[in-house]
């Protein structure tokens, strides 16, 4: 492990009862890296983020956040997430909140920042994804493109060493999946940590550093996304692909 | 694929963690409970009057003597409650679902609901039961009714506006979605209601219902005033005998032991639903 690996995963099971949906994952992440996870549904994609996020208890293996195992029970839990930002497919506001408390929130109420610094903060970081205006209003007022970019900013609101994105734009329109991949692509330039989920493979391609591909709880393959995506060398990464492309 | 392997090092010794923790958690609270216990005994023991209260209230032949007779009017409860629990139902649903009803013809419906509900539920029960009581029967106009019926319907009066408010809010809690999913496949509004909406609004308000049984579980014991021989009064009868209370106290553990399996169901019950709606781990 280098000393800019942000996390790491080593062997990691994960079962509902009988049924083994991950099967001994070996995954790293490095700092500035974007790895986007592909496969079918059901493959463990989505399980994957929860356990590193701690909301899915493991059944064996490590998961390290920085080089601490955050798999011991002994660690405390809300410490980690708070060290890790999560965006969810059906984007998860608190319907009670305005834009702008849903975006403090955490900043106020887990990093106990001040309130005019949280939302000063929380401000400029609408401002910067064209969302300023909504401050004051409450999510159902906005498009689910917009409260997808609210809730990302929700994500990073706190910095966190590391930005897990579920199958964020699949509840979305097709037209609206853009804008918020542009601010994906954008979080990326700026340096952010991101693993994520998603079926756009376009934008897997132009965007992530590593594609991996799960297949039956294992890595099937993973590389950087011109070999995985363009000329991928296991036949289960050649069907998955070709069963997308034939849509 | 299922999980025959061995697990690894790291994961025997996470178990064994987590096994050691709620063991000892276990421990720790049985050891707070019997602290607190002892505490409060000893506290309880020690007040000036304990002797002559413990005489009162807990005398232990009193409770031989008089635990029969109220068992037996413990069973008049029992069998009041059963059918006003069934009137309840049936009244407070029938309610609820005219207070949602949508549409000025039913304006006129949906103000009398309204008007019972804030009527009967700002009303003392026993008052009600003095009324519905004392009250039918001096009209002259129906022939003797049993008095056990007579309470019977005061509770149901008074508790079908409780229980219809809880289940309004029920009601009301189903997203405005689902009547739009199930009147876009042809269902008709009754059947929406019936097999879409009072199924998910009832399951929300469950807890708020099984309170409201419980009190009016409690409440029964107040027929006892109409002169029906129920456990209250067949304890009233041995207190006006030796001037001891314990029969009330054998009469409110049997109130308590009566709620119990209730209260039981009803935790499994909404564990079950929980485990249903929810994938994964409770966060």
């Amino acid at each position: 492990m280098s000393a800019a690996t942000v996390l790491e995963t080593r062997g990691l099971v994960k079962a509902f009862g009988d049924r083994v949906v991950l099967d001994g994952i070996d995954l790293t992440v490095d700092r500035h890296e974007v790895v986007v996870l592909i496969g079918a549904s059901g493959s463990g994609k989505s399980t994957l983020l929860r356990t590193i996020n701690l909301l899915e208890p493991i059944d064996d293996g490590r998961i390290l956040l920085a080089g601490e195992d955050i798999s011991d029970p002994r660690v405390d839990v809300d410490a980690v997430r708070a060290r890790i930002g999560v965006v969810f497919q059906q984007f998860n506001l608190f319907p009670h909140l305005t834009v702008l408390d849903n975006v403090t929130i955490a900043a106020r109420r887990v990093h106990r920042v001040p309130r005019a610094e949280a939302e000063a903060t929380g401000r400029r970081l609408l401002e910067r994804v064209g969302l300023a205006e909504f401050a004051g209003a409450y999510p159902d007022r906005l498009s689910g493109g917009q409260q997808q970019r609210v809730a990302i900013v929700r994500a990073i609101a706190t910095n966190p060493e590391l930005l897990l994105l579920d199958e964020i734009t699949s509840a979305l329109d097709p037209q609206l999946v853009g804008e918020v991949l542009d601010l994906v692509a954008e979080l990326k330039e700026q340096g952010s940590t991101i693993l994520m989920t998603t079926h756009e493979m376009r934008f897997a391609e132009h965007a992530a550093d590593r594609v991996v591909f799960l297949s039956g709880g294992r890595i099937a393959e993973e590389g950087p996304p011109a070999q995985v995506l363009r000329e991928p060398r296991q036949p289960d990464t050649q069907a998955f692909l070709s069963r997308l492309r034939a849509r | 694929m299922t999980l025959q392997r061995e697990p690894s090092a790291v994961e025997v010794e996470r178990r064994a963690y987590r096994r050691s923790r709620s063991t000892r958690s276990i421990l720790v609270a049985v050891a707070s409970s019997l602290v607190v216990a002892v505490a409060v005994w000893l506290l309880v023991v020690h007040t000036k009057g304990w002797a002559a209260a413990q005489h009162t209230f807990f005398d232990p032949a009193e409770a031989a003597e008089t635990f029969p007779a109220v068992l037996a009017g413990l069973w008049v409860n029992v069998y009041v409650l059963f059918f006003a629990a069934i009137g309840v139902a049936v009244c407070a649903t029938l309610l609820a679902v005219v207070r949602t009803l949508r549409g000025p013809v039913f304006a006129p419906l949906r103000f009398l609901a309204a008007a019972y509900t804030d009527l009967f539920r700002g009303v003392p029960m026993i008052v009600l039961i003095y009324l519905v009581g004392f009250g039918i029967p001096a009209l002259g106009v129906l022939p003797l009714v049993d008095p056990r019926i007579l309470g019977g319907v005061a509770l149901v009066l008074g508790y079908s506006a409780y229980v219809a408010e809880v289940l309004r809010a029920g009601i009301e809690s189903v997203h405005p979605s689902q009547r739009l999913a199930a009147r876009s496949l042809g269902l008709t509004y009754g059947q929406t209601l019936r097999l879409v909406v009072l199924p998910q609004g009832v399951r929300s308000v469950v807890p708020a219902l099984v309170n409201d049984f419980v009190s009016m579980q409690k409440d029964v014991g107040l027929i006892s005033i109409l002169g029906v021989v129920d456990a209250i009064s067949a304890a009233n009868i041995a207190k006006a005998v030796s001037y001891n209370y314990t029969a009330f106290v054998i009469a409110g553990l049997l109130f308590i032991l009566l709620s119990l399996p209730f209260i039981q169901l009803t935790n499994h019950l909404e564990r079950r639903a929980r485990a249903r709606q929810q994938q994964g781990s409770v966060v």
